[in-house]
């Protein structure tokens, strides 16, 4: 069978005989390396597969002291093509692609001479597991990343990793490194977090790590030095499965076949010869390369990996100006973060003013105190802190904004408080000033009516907590210029932060969809769904957390607002819910380590009309199809992939759901709601 | 302030092997070559604690690029050593490591520290002789020196022309014994010890590593007789009796004595005295021979004194120079034991760092021996001299 890519980026196996000092005959050194530099790292398909064979077949025929496997500059190599894979005809052939990997690999594993696996580089999935395969491993301690990240795209570590791994660092860590850390947002191990954990015999530094690797090979080829590793405890084994089953139940409910698929191969490592283990892993690599979830995770890797880069509509990025300073309307918690981040990442001036000092002192104390944790713990060099510490101020006087570039209000959620903010602030600023908010629900354009440049008014929307969740709503108003925007996009990027530009919506794409969503859930409730039944039905998307859970995240009050917000935009879709408000009101938790607050249950005034968990969960999917479709038909945003990027970057929404809209189609929901799929078979999907 | 002399002593000496401009290290930085040497000489000595190196002095000939940014303090940096370190870069053209290694020495004679790495790197292929250079106009205008003194084959004819008894054939006879001594002191494993292998990385054949020189050959008066001239036409230079166009790298450990003994580090050599003398700049080759005079007469010590010679092999005849100046002969046994930079190469300012290491393995191996020399011509018409004691001179015949 052929497995030929034709657009495979191959990876040569690049041989070469090296004399090492102490050895009477050369030693085969393969380098990995497909031609480019490190930002187009090595990968492996078909082509590369053969190439590596090819190397080890000569290799073996010179009759080396041993045969050790490095990668190019910065890149060990980072696994198997995976654009690749949805290019894969049938079935047969996926498990052609599991088995290929599984016998060049095996070489290595089965090698009369002594094999090693110097990682010098980035090390995932099929490149980690080829070193896995290696007799003994060495590892720079400048190589980026180590990780098995099948688990998040929907796939399993299918050339020997779930086999090998346990086997050599024991159950407990396996789990983590092939389950855990996957669904973990991708965790990825520092070099010396895996040498530690044992998957490398040593830990070298970078600056000499070839010669040093080379010379370690020696020692042990002549016996000098011995590789002693801990002994795999295997009475633990079915224990640690047993408990990573139930964690995986309670946060995923079976929504990742990928990952009990994985628990399965790694209970199947303790007893089974090699043989059997990787030929389970053909098995479970074919399934998943099959399965809706695979193809919803690989879409969702690439809109991450690429479309968060360029954002659709987002205009030329030379129309940008330089921002050299900022201003921060308000000193609340809000904006003292957004204080912290601008000056981390712009290392710019950046001014916050309040109404009175001691809002000011408090909003610049809090920055200081967050540079000194960020110094104890190590996170920050003094020189940084010490450059943040003067580029942050305050100021009771807003003429401090009078030079600055970029001015963001997170002043109280009120159209006339906001007007009022850039009314006074147009006197002050450049007239080319950009002047954004913070907005979550408001109208950008309303806000900008009245100002003499309301060109200059964009939307600036981050995601609670700013520092850690990576989106960006950019909000372009009706009379938005595109130099506005195109600053606004450059200061997204300086931020560090993936902007999807979104048209002058009520409450944009994230909180819309979400506030939708909970508004059935809590419909059901209004009308006597228990809250049990009510919180657990979303249970089968293995969503991050539970309605309940988000909702208490969010604050009742909170989404009490937004939820007004739209009910004034949409009354026919948007309800109000007392039960909401009398929840909001009373400032109770609605969880308490995670079961539902009974003081809170007893608040609630409810109908005699339950729904089941399916019906809500009907209701609830339904719900999203029709919103985004009208979304999508008001222009919200370019695409699906941009509602769908929105919900992963700034909901959390997991991969397997490719965000929402592949799962919305996959489960015949956008067809039946809207008579329309979102996306074209294929894209998200299996194509048949 | 009084202030005492102190004896300064080198304690080792590290090198990369030698590649050929556009050879082994076509793709491999100069930074990196000389990285390579300054961490290896960290290990090798792990008594010394990284923080009381106090000074590293690199030699370039090109300080530009990947040979330029204060190499010295670079390459500390990138070798690992503590931030506190300093470092500086120095150019005194083929002398470089060797003035890197008087200069720290000095340093440390005055108390000024105590512990410096001296060394120095060239890589020819990525800098050729000569790149970015900007004569004064003057040079030409006031004839203040012959422009074929900015060629160094051309000096080496220059020479010729001075020492007419020094023929083509006795030239490519030194070089072919300068081929010979170096193939029998590899077999005999004499270099080895002192080579610091270097990861080498070719885009189209991996990663590899370089353990030996690529430039010494297997050559004949034959082959060496059909040599050009490029120099000159009919002339008697040729690339068989000179150095070629070579990379690599050098390091070296100087220590004041008394803090060498008390962090146990191994005294391979006792500096004696040193001397630097310029020449007329067209016949730079005839340096060494006022530089090693004058460095003589410092130490109060006569050519007769000196046991062990190591002598950079710019080319031939300016060695040949030398040794009928001090009426020794082309195959006296004290000179060049190993063969020299004809056959190993000569990265120009790496190259004084590779005398004195190999001058400290044969000291070891001739404790009958009380004093050595290394010496070496430089462009623009200079010669360097450097006479060091062994330290296990048993006191025996000289």
């Amino acid at each position: 069978m052929s497995l030929a890519a034709p657009n495979e980026v191959v990876t040569r196996a690049l041989l070469r005989q090296v004399n090492v000092p102490g050895l009477d005959r050369p030693a085969a050194l393969i380098t990995l390396d497909n031609g480019f530099d490190h930002t187009k790292p090595n990968t492996f398909g078909p082509g590369g597969l053969t190439s590596l064979d090819e190397a080890i077949s000569a290799a073996l025929a010179a009759d080396p002291a041993f045969i050790a496997v490095t990668g190019k500059p910065y890149i060990f190599c980072v696994g198997a093509d995976i654009t690749s894979l949805p290019l894969l005809a049938d079935r047969a052939q996926a498990l052609e692609i599991g088995r290929l990997g599984h016998r060049v690999f095996a070489r290595l594993k089965d090698s009369p001479v002594p094999t090693f696996a110097f990682v010098n580089g980035a090390a995932m999935g099929g490149g980690l597991e080829l070193a896995l395969h290696c007799h003994y491993r060495t590892l720079s301690g400048g190589a980026a990343a180590l990780a098995l990240p099948e688990v998040s795209l929907g796939l399993i570590p299918g050339w020997g990793g779930t086999q090998l791994l346990p086997n050599l660092i024991g159950i407990p860590a396996a789990t983590q490194v092939i389950i855990q850390n996957p669904l973990m947002q991708n965790k990825m191990l520092k070099p010396k977090q895996a040498a530690e954990l044992g998957i490398a015999d040593v830990l070298l530094e970078p600056a000499d790590f070839l010669e040093r690797s080379l010379e370690w090979a020696a020692g042990v080829v002549r016996g000098e030095v011995t590789v002693t590793r801990p002994e795999v405890d295997r009475d633990m084994w079915a224990g640690v499965l047993y408990f990573a089953r139930q964690t995986l139940d309670q946060r995923l409910h079976g929504a990742v076949p990928a990952a009990y698929r994985a628990l399965d191969l790694l209970e199947t490592a303790k007893d089974a010869d090699f043989a059997t283990g990787t030929a389970a892993e053909d098995e479970a690599l074919a399934d998943l390369v099959f399965s809706e979830e695979l193809r919803s995770g690989l879409y969702a890797f690439d809109l991450v990996q690429r479309r968060a880069k360029r954002p659709a509509g987002a205009p030329d990025k030379g129309l940008a100006r330089p921002v050299t300073k900022v201003g921060i309307v308000g000193a609340g918690l809000m904006a003292s973060q957004l204080a912290l981040l601008f000056a981390r990442r712009l290392q710019v001036p950046v001014v916050l003013t309040d109404l009175d000092q001691a809002r000011v002192d408090s909003g610049v104390g809090y920055v200081h105190t967050q540079i000194e944790k960020a110094v104890s713990r190590g996170r920050m060099d003094k020189g940084t802190a010490a450059k943040l510490y003067g580029l942050v101020s305050g100021s009771v006087d807003k003429s401090a904004f009078a030079d600055a570039d970029f001015v963001i209000e997170a002043v109280f959620e009120d159209l006339d408080v906001k007007k009022q903010v850039w009314a006074e602030l147009e006197k002050i600023v450049k007239p080319e000033a950009v002047l954004a908010t913070n907005t979550s629900s408001l109208s950008i354009t309303a806000m900008a009516a009245d100002l003499t440049h309301p060109e200059r008014v964009v939307g600036f929307h981050f995601f609670n907590p700013v520092a850690v969740l990576p989106l960006l709503e950019i909000v372009s108003g009706e009379r938005t210029d595109d130099a506005t925007l195109a600053t606004a996009f450059a200061v997204g990027k300086q931020l560090k932060k993936s902007s999807v530009l979104v048209k002058d919506a009520p409450a944009f794409v994230v909180n819309r969809l979400l506030t939708r969503f909970l508004g059935t859930v809590f419909a059901a409730v209004d009308a006597g769904t228990p809250l049990d039944v009510a919180n657990r039905a979303l249970d089968p998307l293995g969503l991050p957390m539970r309605p309940l859970a988000l909702l208490q995240l969010v604050g009742p009050a909170v989404a009490y607002h937004v939820g007004g917000t739209l009910h004034a935009a949409y009354p026919d879709r948007y309800g109000v819910s007392e039960n909401l408000k009398r929840i909001a009101d009373s400032g109770q938790p609605i969880v308490v380590d995670d079961e539902i607050n009974a003081e809170v249950a007893k608040l609630l005034v409810v109908g005699d009309q339950p729904l089941t968990e399916e019906q809500v969960r009907r209701n609830a999917l339904d719900a999203l199809a029709e919103e985004i479709r009208l979304m999508l038909d008001e222009g919200v945003v370019a695409e699906a992939q941009d509602i769908d990027l929105c919900m992963i970057l700034g909901a959390g929404w997991p991969f397997h759901l490719g965000g929402v809209t592949p799962y919305l189609d996959r489960t015949g929901t956008s067809e039946r709601v809207t008579g329309q799929r979102f996306l074209r078979r294929g894209v998200a999907s299996l194509a048949g | 302030m009084p202030r005492e002399v102190r004896d300064v002593v080198f304690v080792d000496g590290v090198r990369t092997p030698f590649g050929k401009a556009g050879g082994m290290y076509a793709n491999t930085r100069a930074d990196d070559l000389v990285i390579r040497c300054i961490r290896e000489l960290l290990r090798r000595n792990p008594q010394l604690p990284p923080e009381r190196v106090e000074e590293v002095a690199i030699a370039a000939t090109t300080q530009i690029g990947d040979q330029g940014l204060t190499i010295g303090r670079t390459a500390a940096l990138l070798s690992g050593l503590p931030k506190t370190v300093p470092g500086f870069a120095i150019d005194r053209m083929c002398a470089g490591a060797m003035t890197a290694v008087t200069t720290v020495a000095s340093g440390i004679a005055v108390g000024a520290y105590d512990v410096a790495i001296a060394g120095g790197v060239e890589h020819m292929g990525r800098h050729p002789m000569g790149e970015g250079v900007d004569p004064n106009p003057r040079i030409v205008a006031e004839k203040l020196v012959d422009p074929s003194a900015l060629v160094m084959g051309s000096t080496a004819e220059n020479l010729h022309d001075r020492v007419p008894h020094i023929t083509k054939e006795r030239t490519d006879a030194f070089a072919l014994a300068s081929q010979q001594k170096t193939a029998k002191a590899y077999a005999n494993g004499k270099f080895q010890d002192d080579l610091v292998p270097v990861a080498i990385r070719d885009p189209e054949t991996g990663w590899g590593l370089a353990t030996v020189d690529e430039a010494p050959r297997d050559t004949s008066m034959e082959k060496l007789a059909t040599l050009k001239t490029p120099f000159r036409p009919h002339g008697k230079v040729t690339a068989g009796n000179a150095a070629g166009l070579n990379d690599g790298a050098t390091a070296s450990l100087l220590v004041a004595e008394d803090v060498a003994r008390e962090l146990g580090l191994p005294v391979a050599m006792r500096l004696v005295s040193y001397g630097f003398v310029g020449v007329e700049p067209e016949v730079m080759g005839i340096g060494p021979i006022p530089s090693t005079e004058k460095a003589l007469r410092i130490a109060s010590l006569t050519i007769d004194d000196i046991g062990l010679f190591e002598l950079n092999e710019a080319f031939a005849v300016q060695v040949l120079a030398f040794l009928d100046h001090f009426g020794i002969a082309d195959d006296d046994p004290r000179v060049n034991q190993w063969g020299g930079a004809i056959a190993i190469g000569h990265p120009l300012a790496s190259s004084g760092v590779r005398l004195m290491t190999q001058l400290a393995r044969q000291f070891a191996e001739h404790p009958e021996v009380r004093y050595g020399l290394t010496a070496m011509c430089i462009g623009i018409g200079m010669g360097g001299t450097v006479i060091w004691e062994n330290p296990h001179w048993e006191g025996g015949d000289r």
